[in-house]
């Protein structure tokens, strides 16, 4: 069976970006979903930290440190695009008016809880960010990772044992084996990779699984 | 006549004192005044609590407060980063407090400072550790949790211009907290690139009234830049 990489699976969240949807991107490999939404279309990304209309990444003449995105990049803006305040910024999430938001996580339980921002460890300086606001606030949260840690563990759980950062909030995963609707009904796979199927899914997540 | 530029960044701290909570503007160090936080270092004041939305990072700027050891607390999103080591370091040896707030319940409290309100309930954090211990209600079906206001003795803000009345106007994204902070502490320090006449300023474009701001400093150096 042939895993999807970062690239390939960034390409496959953005196809169910929809044109004239505002959209958050989480930091790390979620930005990279940027990279895949069609040019011809108007969709608009919306950065944490004050920016509607996010544009790519600059050439090297053209970096501002006061054009960046959530994770400190520089980036552009499109025209179009609007500045504004964190209060505006998070009433977006909060309120409702941000679509959709992917993020990345530790671990994603069937009824679609959130765990991505503490591994709970008591030595860890906890940082939480925007997490928990977006992570409750879109209207459709999706969430990019592997489906295992690197020790084998299923990252797509019945119950979350990593510290919360939503309850219910999830609604799709995409990971590199198979690509999950969750909520309250539980989880339902929508795709899998090729020479994957349902049995060899349910042995490798240990949750309850039935086809979308 | 009404003239709330004041002379030097030390004279816009002047009248800091041990023990004041401070609100400092800056998403990384877009918007961070850092002229106006040394200004701070070079006070002398100590014992601080500080309401940002990181903990300092690299040598500058609140990585320098933490570093001359003034912060007795920190009330922020996201203090660790690449390059928070000041703060790191401060935190494992227990010199300073963290309260960690979800970022826009960070906002939103300190907007509910700005607005004289007595509270809010926000959806954001409910059922998670932050917050535990909390009042919760449910509201036409959705679940809040009851933060309260954050209120500051003093804000340090970047604003790229302003006039003799602390209108203020912003760049890019460094904009980020400082229209909030500017409204929720007792006073208010800006320091800019560019000051202005009255009436340079287009009045629908001003984003800080100067209502909500009390000392405006030109940095020079980033002026003659």
């Amino acid at each position: 069976m042939q895993r999807m990489d970062r690239t390939a699976l960034a390409a496959r969240v953005a196809r169910d970006i929809p044109e004239g949807a505002y959209v958050n991107l989480g930091i790390g490999a979620p930005t990279m979903v940027g990279n895949f939404l069609p040019r011809d279309k108007d969709i608009f990304l919306q950065s944490e930290n004050g920016l509607l209309g996010m544009g790519p990444a600059p050439a090297e003449a053209e970096i501002d440190w006061e054009l960046i995105n959530a994770g400190k990049q520089p980036v552009t803006i499109l025209a179009g695009g609007a500045y504004f305040h964190h209060g505006d910024s998070f009433a977006m999430m909060r309120g409702g008016h941000i679509d959709i938001c992917v993020l990345g996580a530790f671990q994603v339980s069937v009824h679609g809880d959130l765990a991505n921002w503490h591994t709970g460890a008591p030595d860890a300086i906890p940082a939480v960010g925007g997490a928990m606001d977006l992570a409750i606030g879109a209207r459709q949260v999706f969430v990019m990772m592997d489906l295992l840690t690197k020790t084998g563990e299923s990252k797509l759980v019945a119950n979350c044992t990593y510290p919360l950062t939503g309850l219910a909030c999830v609604s799709r995963v995409y990971t590199d084996l198979a690509v999950f609707d969750v909520g309250p009904q539980g989880a339902r796979v929508v795709e899998m990779v090729d020479g994957l199927d349902l049995d060899k899914l349910r042995e490798l997540t240990g949750v309850d699984l039935e086809l979308a | 006549m009404i003239n709330k530029i004041v002379g030097s960044m030390a004279e816009a701290v002047a009248d800091l004192k041990d023990g004041a909570s401070i609100m400092i503007s800056g998403f990384g160090d877009a918007g961070a005044p850092a002229e106006l936080i040394e200004a701070v270092i070079a006070h002398g004041a100590t014992d601080l609590t500080i309401i940002s939305n990181n903990a300092g990072a690299g040598e500058v700027g609140i990585a320098a407060l933490m570093k001359a050891n003034r912060v007795r607390k920190v009330i922020c999103s996201f203090p660790r980063q690449a390059a928070s080591h000041h703060f790191d370091a401060r935190y494992r040896a227990g010199e300073v407090e963290l309260e960690l707030v979800p970022q826009g319940n960070l906002a939103a409290r300190i907007e509910a400072a700005g607005a004289g309100l007595g509270a809010i309930f926000t959806p954001t954090g409910f059922g998670t550790l932050l917050a535990e211990g909390k009042e919760t209600r449910e509201i036409d079906g959705r679940n809040y949790v009851l933060e309260y206001p954050i209120h500051a003795d003093f804000a340090l803000v970047k604003a790229r211009a302003a006039d003799r009345w602390g209108n203020l106007v912003y760049r890019k994204v460094a904009r980020n907290f400082g229209p909030i902070m500017a409204m929720a502490a007792k006073t208010t320090i800006v320091q800019v690139s560019e000051i202005v006449e009255l009436g340079d300023l287009d009045p629908e474009a001003i984003v800080t009234p100067g209502i909500f701001v009390n000392r405006v400093v030109l940095n020079s150096a980033a002026a003659t830049a």
